[in-house]
């Protein structure tokens, strides 16, 4: 236990208070004569009332006072203690580090969670060539050979109602070549062939829970893979403060930031194919997925760059936030089919520092 | 003996009878053997003694029959005819069992049949369509990921991190010669200009002193550089977005500012920009992060 550093204040008052904790020891006593846990206890406090009047002996702890309030008053007191220990430290280290000036040694990096990141097996490696072969032979291929152009088609769940549908029209405005079709009751099952036979390439399903979207899945459409997201914090054009007018009909162009592992590509792949492969730069449109600690932020922003070394970026679009749940292999199949990988909470949950994306 | 009358004067009207709901425009009857959930006293089985009805059990009707004969004996009171899954045959079936009977328990008896089919009917066709599966949300696990969300966007700086990629876009030359002050680019260029012309100049000293090195000032910079703006204005295809722009100018001086003056033309702002450019460059950036946002709905 730290107690050693507690300095002399202290000890006044538990000078004060040795009466009290005299007091206190025998109630304890009284209460408590049978127990031996607490015997012992007060065997302790006979011998700290006893050694007192100079320190706490190092193995008493704040815990062991019965009382509640005093109790509260020593562990207050031990904060300051350690607070101003604290302050004086760094205060100490700033003034050495201003003396010595240059020769000062770098300062530390805090720890961040991004940091301290448990190191993931599949981490890309760029230069990987299995992977650049993967790549090119996955059923993205067809999109970054510029085979297909992106269609997509949206549409919710049964009988959305206000917030769904408005998040539905704004993401099909972000998104060209962009459908949005009331439900009607169909089975995922029997849209999907009729899609494909309709040059769609991407179905995407906007689930909804109590007038508000709380679910996505987007469905690669030849075969491709399925993933399942949870959605939250949806901001719809109107709650968006500061931001510009509405989106022009012009390719965005499509940020994909820290997606790392090998599944964070695969994800990466299947939001990079939902926009055309050339994004009209005089749009001056970009849609960024970002993602930071398994959670991947969507923004819409329109910038314009004022010199070489400054952009100004101005928020459109609707803006949400999304959590991969799974990730299926074929088309939308939930009971048979083959699954890539699905979120479990308690395995992954379990270590802050471990990310899967 | 059983007197009906005397039963139904009972419960039907002056006293107590269990079975009955009394809502505001109607009596109903919650006897199970009830043919038409009514409380009538052609429809309560208490107080006729000769009554049938149909019910329906796991998919399959029946047709109950009670006749005064029995009245004496509670176990053995309703006779119970398992009805044929035909719906024509089992209609037969009803009028065969109660052939000489009140035609009014006969017309609610296949009036009642009629609807059990439909019913059950329509739970075969529900069950193959899609079922909507209800999966439970855990508080503390919502709350969790809520606060980790928080966390999750403060850490990434989406601001910042757009800017960067879009200046490292704009710096590895993917927007092509769309814009045209990259005086980086420039810069590098006339160094090279400067290396090759003091190494052509060491040699060929004497014959070229036509190409001379001019060392351009700022303002001329600037001006060449406002006219590529406004050139760059004029990329601008509709009005909308040079509305936009405009506006646009105006947002960002909010969000930065080292543009202070207000409604300044974009073109200004460059030429201010590029007069600080030779002193210091500041950038402020009020960010507004929108953590609130998470939490009012």
């Amino acid at each position: 236990m730290d107690f050693n550093e507690v300095p002399v204040t202290s000890e006044r008052k538990s000078k004060k208070k040795k009466n009290k904790k005299a007091g206190n020891k025998r109630v304890s006593e009284a209460e408590n004569g049978e127990s031996a846990g607490v015997e012992k206890k007060s065997e302790e406090k006979i011998m700290e009332n006893g050694e007192s009047s100079a320190a706490f002996p190092p193995t008493f702890s704040v815990s062991e006072i019965k009382n509640k309030q005093r109790r509260h008053m020593m562990f207050m007191k031990l904060k300051q203690e350690k607070r101003k220990q604290k302050l004086q430290l760094r205060k100490k280290k700033k003034k050495e580090r201003a003396a010595l000036g240059d020769k000062a040694p770098p300062k530390e990096v805090p720890k961040t969670i991004e940091n301290q990141r448990v190191f993931d097996e599949t981490t890309v490696d760029p230069e990987d060539e299995e992977i650049a072969f993967d790549e090119g032979t996955d059923e993205f291929s067809a999109y970054f050979n510029r085979l297909t152009n992106p269609q997509v088609l949206i549409t919710t769940s049964d009988r959305p109602r206000g917030k769904t549908v408005r998040f539905c029209e704004q993401l099909a405005s972000v998104i060209p070549n962009a459908h949005v079709y009331y439900r009607r009751g169909l089975a995922l099952k029997k849209i999907i062939p009729q899609c494909v036979a309709r040059n769609f390439t991407y179905l995407m399903v906007v689930n909804e829970d109590r007038l508000v979207p709380n679910g996505l899945v987007l469905c690669h459409l030849p075969d491709g893979p399925t993933a399942h997201f949870k959605v939250s914090s949806v901001r719809l054009r109107k709650e968006i403060k500061r931001r510009g007018k509405d989106p022009t009909e012009h390719s965005p162009e499509v940020i994909l930031n820290n997606f790392s592992t090998r599944l964070g590509h695969t994800i990466a792949r299947l939001f990079a194919a939902l926009f055309p492969q050339d994004p009209n730069f005089v749009g001056r449109q970009v849609a960024t997925f970002h993602n930071q600690r398994d959670f991947i932020f969507f923004r819409f922003h329109r910038y314009i760059f004022k010199n070489e070394k400054k952009v100004g970026i101005q928020e459109l679009g609707p803006r949400f936030t999304l959590k991969l749940r799974s990730l299926q292999k074929g088309t939308f199949d939930s009971k048979y089919g083959e699954y890539e990988w699905v979120l479990k909470r308690h395995e992954m949950d379990a270590c802050r520092r471990k990310f899967q994306l | 003996m059983q007197h009906d009358d005397v039963i139904w004067d009972i419960i039907g009207n002056k006293q107590f009878c269990s079975f009955k709901v009394k809502t505001k425009s109607q009596n109903f009857c919650r006897n199970e053997f009830n043919i038409t959930g009514l409380c009538n006293r052609s429809s309560c089985p208490l107080s006729n003694s000769q009554y049938a009805t149909i019910r329906e059990e796991k998919g399959q009707c029946f047709l109950y029959m009670k006749v005064i004969e029995r009245a004496a004996f509670p176990a053995r009171m309703w006779e119970k005819v398992k009805l044929s899954k035909n719906y024509e045959k089992a209609l037969e079936q009803i009028d065969q069992n109660l052939i000489y009977w009140p035609r009014f328990i006969r017309h609610k008896c296949k009036q009642r049949f009629t609807k059990i089919t439909q019913y059950l009917i329509r739970m075969r066709k529900l069950v193959l369509k899609r079922q909507r599966k209800l999966v439970p949300l855990s508080r503390k696990v919502e709350s969790r990921e809520k606060r980790k969300e928080e966390k999750a966007l403060i850490a990434a700086q989406l601001d910042n991190a757009i800017e960067k990629e879009l200046l490292e876009r704009l710096k590895q030359g993917t927007y092509g010669d769309i814009y045209n002050f990259p005086v980086h680019a420039f810069d590098k260029a006339l160094e090279q200009q400067d290396h090759e012309s003091e190494s052509e100049s060491e040699e060929e000293e004497a014959e070229e002193e036509v190409e001379q090195r001019e060392f351009v000032a700022e303002d001329e910079v600037e001006e060449s550089d406002l006219s590529d703006f406004e050139d760059m204005n004029k990329l601008k295809t509709s009005s909308d977005e040079e509305e936009q722009e405009s506006s646009e100018g105006e947002e960002q001086q909010e969000e930065s500012s080292d543009e202070e003056e207000a409604g300044a033309s974009t073109s200004k702002s460059a030429a201010r920009g590029r007069k600080r450019r030779a002193f210091v460059e500041i950038e402020y950036e009020r960010e507004v992060e929108p953590v609130s946002k998470s939490r009012d709905f």
